[in-house]
Order: C-alpha cells, then sequence, then structure tokens
C-alpha cells in the first residue's frame, strides 16, 4: 500500500520523463510492448529512504506568494458569490480564511454572515468623499460650509479628517487592520481596503496591508512566520500542535534559519517542545544560582531550607525551624556540648544521618549542573561558532592565496564550519533530553550515541582551528573532510534513532525533576 | 479641533447632567480635566454615598479614550482599593472605543457598574470572592466603606 502511495506522489514532471525513458527502452531493447514501471519505482524508493525520519515536510513562502494566495482567494469567492472584492476579503478574514466554510454558511443565510462579518445592511451607493450641506461633525463637532465628510455603506458619516485621524489611531497607534469599525459608537461595520484608500496616506495604506498580511499569516494553523529578525518569509507545516510530543518539526526557511515549527524557538532536535520549554525554564531559574549554591551552602537537616553560612561560628539556628545544627558534621547542636568553634564529632550518628539526607538532595542538584555543564557549554561554542563562520571565510581567502587552491578546493572548511554549528546545536539539546530521561537500555544506546557524536565534533573542531599552513596540507584537508562528513552521519544517526523512539513513545521519562 | 468638541460635551454636561452626577473642572482654564461626584445609586450598598471621581482626557480625544479614577476609597470588586481607585471598564478599552462615544455614555456605565459589580473580570479578587460566596457580607462591607469613606 505505501508503495503504491508513493508513486503516485511523485512529481508528474519525473513520471513523464522516467515513462517516456521506460517506453523506448522496453520497445527497442526488448521488443515487447510491456512497460517496466519497476525501474521508476525503485528509484523513487531510493528518495524515500533518504527522507529521514526526524525531517519534517514543510514549505517556504515568500512576501510575494503569501499575497497572491490571499489574492487567489479574494479572487474566487468574488467569482462565486458575485460580490465586491473588499468584501470578499472581509469575509474570508472573518472566516480566518476557511473558504469552504464561508461559501457553505453564506448559501445558507447570506444576511447573517454579512452582518457577523460586519457588512451589515447598505444605505448609500458606492462610498466616496462628500460635501453635504448644513453636515455636522459628530466627533469633532466642526459644521462650516465646504467640510468634506466620509460615511461607508452603514451610512455614519464624519468629517475626513477626523475619519483619517482615526484610522490613523487604529493602524499605527494599535496595530490594528482587520478589526477596524465603524468610528459611530456600537457600529459593527468593518472597515474595507477601498474607503481606507480615500483617507490615509500612502505609507498608511502600505502599513495597513502589511498587518492584514501578518493576521493571514497568523490566522492559519499551518503557517507561521519564520522568527529571524529581518526575514519576511513564512513557513507552511502539517504538524498539529497535539502532535509536539511525537515528533520535532525542525524547518529551514530561505533565509538560512532552522527553527522549530511547533514553538519557534531554534532548532532544538532532539528534544521535544514540552521538554525544551520545561528546561529553559528550569536554567533561567536556576542555572547561576545553582552553582553558587552548590559551592556556598548546605541544606537545613530538618526542614531542608537552604542555608549560607555568612558568618565564622558552627553553631547554626534555622531561620524558618529554628533547628540547631553544627555545620561541620551537621549533627544536632545539643549534642556538642561545649565544644564550641571546632567540632571534632565527625562520627556521631546524628551527624552522619544528617549528612547522608544532605548528599542525597545534592545529588540531585548535581545531577542538574552535569547535564547543565554540557549544555551550557555547546551551547557557548555555538555562540563562537558564528565567529568561527567569519573566521572560516577569512582562512579560505588566505589559503587560496598561500596554498594556490581555487575556491571550489577550499569549500570544504565552509562545509566544516556548517557541521560543527548543526552538530553542536544537536548536541546541546542531547543533554537537556537526557536530564528528562529515566536510565533503561534506550539511554544507555542514546549516550552512546551522543559520546560518538561529541568526539567526532571536538575531534574535528580541533583540525578546524589549525593555523592555515597547516591546512594547505593536503592529508589535513582529506582528514577534515572525512571526518566532516563522519560528524554529519553521527547526528543523523542520533536523529533517527531519538525520533523513532519518540514517534513510537518508547522514552521513558524519569519523574523527579 | 478637540477642543471644540471638549467645549461642547462640557457645555452639555453642565446644562443637563446625567442623574445622580455633577460635573466641574478641576481647574478653570483646562478643560481636559473634569472632576465628577457621583451619588451612590439606590437599591446599591453604596447609596447615599458621595464618590469623587478625576476624569481626563488625553490629548488624543476623542480617538483615545478618557481615563477615569475613583478618588474616593470605593470597596468594589472592579475598582482597587487604593490610592489609585483604578478600574477596569468594557467602553474604556481601546479597541470597544469610537470617537463618537461620549463621556455621558462612560459615566452611566459607571453608575451600572456600582449597580451590578463584574465578580469575573474584577481588580479586587478578595472583594470579588465575598460578593460571588456571601453576597450580604459584602453588602454590609461596602456600606461600612462607603459611611466610613463617601461621605
Amino acid at each position: 500500500m505505501d508503495s503504491d502511495d508513493d508513486f503516485n506522489m511523485s512529481s508528474e514532471e519525473e513520471d513523464v520523463l522516467e515513462d517516456s525513458d521506460n517506453d523506448n527502452g522496453s520497445v527497442d531493447d526488448f521488443g515487447f510492448d510491456e512497460p517496466e514501471p519497476d525501474l521508476g519505482y525503485t528509484q523513487k524508493e531510493q528518495v524515500k529512504k533518504e527522507k529521514r525520519t526526524f525531517d519534517t515536510n514543510f514549505k517556504v513562502y515568500h512576501p510575494d506568494d503569501i499575497q497572491a494566495q490571499q489574492d487567489d482567494l479574494i479572487d474566487e469567492v468574488n467569482m462565486i458569490l458575485d460580490i465586491r472584492k473588499e468584501d470578499a476579503a472581509i469575509l474570508l478574514r472573518h472566516f480566518r480564511w476557511n473558504k469552504e466554510r464561508l461559501i457553505e454558511d453564506y448559501m445558507d443565510r447570506p444576511k447573517k454572515v454579512l452582518e457577523d462579518a460586519g457588512l451589515g445592511p447598505s444605505t448609500t451607493g458606492p462610498p466616496k468623499l462628500e460635501v453635504i450641506p448644513g453636515f455636522m461633525c459628530d466627533i469633532c463637532c466642526e459644521d462650516e460650509p465646504g467640510l468634506k465628510s466620509f460615511a461607508m455603506k452603514c451610512g455614519h458619516r464624519y468629517c475626513a479628517d477626523c475619519y483619517g485621524q482615526y484610522l490613523n489611531q487604529k493602524i499605527k497607534e494599535e496595530g490594528e487592520a482587520a478589526r477596524i469599525q465603524c468610528p459611530q459608537d456600537g457600529c459593527k461595520r468593518i472597515l474595507d481596503a477601498k474607503s481606507l484608500d480615500l483617507l490615509v496616506t500612502s505609507d498608511l495604506q502600505n502599513r495597513y496591508h502589511e498587518l492584514l498580511t501578518r493576521t493571514y499569516v497568523e490566522d492559519k494553523e499551518q503557517m507561521k512566520w519564520c522568527p529571524a529578525p529581518d526575514c519576511q518569509n513564512a513557513i507552511e507545516c502539517g504538524i498539529k500542535k497535539k502532535d509536539l510530543d511525537k515528533v520535532v518539526p525542525t524547518v529551514a526557511c530561505d533565509c538560512k534559519h532552522r527553527f522549530c515549527f511547533g514553538c519557534a524557538l531554534p532548532d532544538h532536535q532532539p528534544a521535544p517542545c514540552e521538554l525544551v520549554k520545561k528546561w529553559l525554564k528550569k536554567c533561567a531559574d536556576d542555572s547561576e544560582t545553582a552553582n553558587w549554591i552548590s559551592a556556598n551552602t548546605k541544606e537545613c537537616p530538618k526542614c531542608n531550607s537552604t542555608i549560607e553560612k555568612n558568618g565564622g561560628c558552627n553553631h547554626m539556628t534555622c531561620r524558618k525551624c529554628k533547628h540547631e545544627f553544627c555545620w561541620m558534621c551537621m549533627g544536632l547542636w545539643s549534642e556538642h556540648g561545649t565544644s564550641w568553634y571546632n567540632c571534632n564529632r565527625f562520627e556521631e550518628k546524628s551527624g552522619s544521618e544528617a549528612r547522608d539526607a544532605q548528599a542525597k538532595s545534592r545529588v540531585s542538584l548535581e545531577r542538574y549542573l552535569h547535564y547543565y555543564n554540557r549544555y551550557a557549554n555547546h551551547e557557548q561554542s555555538a555562540k563562537l561558532d558564528k565567529d568561527i563562520f567569519t573566521k572560516t571565510e577569512k582562512k579560505m581567502i588566505s589559503l587560496q592565496t598561500a596554498s594556490g587552491m581555487s575556491w571550489i578546493e577550499v569549500q570544504y572548511l565552509n562545509s566544516a564550519s556548517h557541521a560543527l554549528q548543526t552538530c553542536r546545536q544537536t548536541l546541546k539539546w542531547t543533554y537537556a533530553f537526557a536530564f528528562y530521561l529515566a536510565r533503561n537500555n534506550l539511554t544507555e544506546m542514546f549516550e552512546d550515541n551522543q559520546k560518538d557524536l561529541e568526539m567526532a565534533v571536538e575531534a574535528l573542531s580541533e583540525m578546524f582551528e589549525k593555523p592555515v599552513d597547516e591546512l594547505a596540507n593536503a592529508k589535513l584537508k582529506v582528514e577534515i573532510m572525512d571526518k566532516t562528513s563522519y560528524c554529519n552521519k553521527r547526528r543523523v544517526i542520533l536523529l533517527a534513532d531519538t525520533a523513532d523512539n519518540l514517534a513510537n513513545g518508547v522514552w521513558k521519562w524519569s519523574n523527579n525533576n | 479641533m478637540t477642543q471644540k468638541r471638549i467645549t461642547k460635551e462640557l457645555q452639555e454636561v453642565l446644562a443637563t447632567p446625567p442623574p445622580g452626577i455633577k460635573v466641574n473642572l478641576v481647574d478653570e482654564s483646562n478643560v481636559h480635566n473634569w472632576n465628577i461626584i457621583m451619588d451612590g445609586p439606590a437599591d446599591s450598598p453604596y447609596a447615599g454615598g458621595k464618590f469623587q471621581l478625576l476624569l481626563v482626557l488625553p490629548p488624543e480625544y476623542p480617538f483615545k479614550p478618557p481615563k477615569i479614577n475613583f478618588k474616593t476609597r470605593i470597596y468594589h470588586p472592579n475598582v482597587t482599593f487604593d490610592e489609585h481607585g483604578s478600574m477596569c471598564i468594557g467602553i474604556l478599552k481601546s479597541e470597544a472605543w469610537k470617537p463618537s462615544s461620549r463621556i455621558p455614555n462612560v459615566l452611566t456605565a459607571i453608575q451600572q457598574l456600582l449597580l451590578e459589580p463584574v465578580p469575573d473580570d474584577a481588580l479586587e479578587q478578595a472583594t470579588a470572592q465575598k460578593f460571588k460566596e456571601d453576597r450580604k457580607a459584602y453588602d454590609k462591607e461596602a456600606r461600612e466603606m462607603t459611611k466610613k469613606y463617601a461621605k
């Protein structure tokens, strides 16, 4: 069944090409008529295998595509329902661009649909600026003769200045576009683009359309803006919110930014969104503090409050529960008699029990710090990777002049730098992932994969840092190329393994965090 | 142009104030700051009280809504029980405010709020809780506070 689907889903262009090849081949070489779809099929099967389990299907849209999509839908509704384009746009926005539902509802009860969308009963002809004798604007209370005024189809008339200022306030100050209503108290008539054009300057019109496009993308569940600064593209992806415990949908915008479609944070494979959120919160609460606490404090043996010793005396009284104990041996102070300032009772029972409890609570902190420090290390290195990238460019240029290699011949450094960045990004999140895993056979395999990738990355990183004259060495070049592809391979293995287990729901999470 | 609108609204309110409401300017030379005295509505635990409010019209009025605060302390789920006397009221939210809305509408909306608190939209959670769970105790407390502060 699967294979049939695959065959049907492949691009038409390929089919045509391959079919004609097959036809020619079978007729000329073998002399019988039956076409051989198998040939094309096997090729496609291979293509399919290359698509890895942790890859997500998505599509990148540029600003022009996004505009065209809206225009197409508006044209369609305009034709099917025979209504003005600007009204079709308002209806579509009201229905969050669900064309089918709009048409269905409109066919059932057009009046109600129009009214709900803010296109209630209309009184006058096409809206235009007019001078009406005896008119007084209800907003500014001006009534001088010759005052230009405007009303949408609802008939609520205000002077052009006030209307314009109202729109300015809504668009510029409040960032509103799709839901701007008539200025009349209680009137729900929605402003259309044509009316807007009559009333405000072109830069405000542009802003209005920008805001509309923004709501178009935000209204669609399968679409998200690329979060990279200055990037205007949007991504379409079919992964739903409820799928996020089974997949980590990393997408890559045409601007090169890789991010998670689920939560819009930078790529965090293999860790699922929920875990990432938990981890980041924990780190924000804990990181520096945890280090300091680990070094400078102990917990009260009775109530577990964390206590910093800021004076010289070992006689501690817990502020919270008033428990008195000795800072040195953690034992009851009452057992210390008069041996002030100097504890030599390390072997006392109450002391050693308290120290055991202390150790237990420390273990969880230290476990966290183990993972956090490795996570932070890769994050730091990933930041340095930005420098590495620019350094690489310079290196590649100086390598060209030093060794006489061509631009193409030094591209391996670019690939290496790229591999380092993506692998470190992955490694970083493996540590957050591992922190939440319960220990079992799967975890061991995961840690082996993690270790392999980490060793490969560190080795590549070291080679990559070599001075230019050594990099020109042909042997090192081959080594770097090999290590680069090895790193990429190890990353794929690790991600495929974690993604499969995630999809099958077989990871066990530890519950004491 | 806002000056003309404000002057007209002020004249109207001074000539025919909404029932139970008195308006005067804080400073005669500034039409943007209005002093409001609101009677506690009969049929409410605020009856008999006189509440002072300060209404400030921003320079962008009427394109931006006015700001209004209780200067007299009032025990009410939707008004903060402090020196600010801030309140949460639908008509003053920027998405609901229309330039054609008028100040008397705002004032009657506040009177209405005194008659019918909206505990689900509360600024004072404890007061809202009491209003929902023990209406009698709430009424009693509100009456006492009215006596204490709103004389």
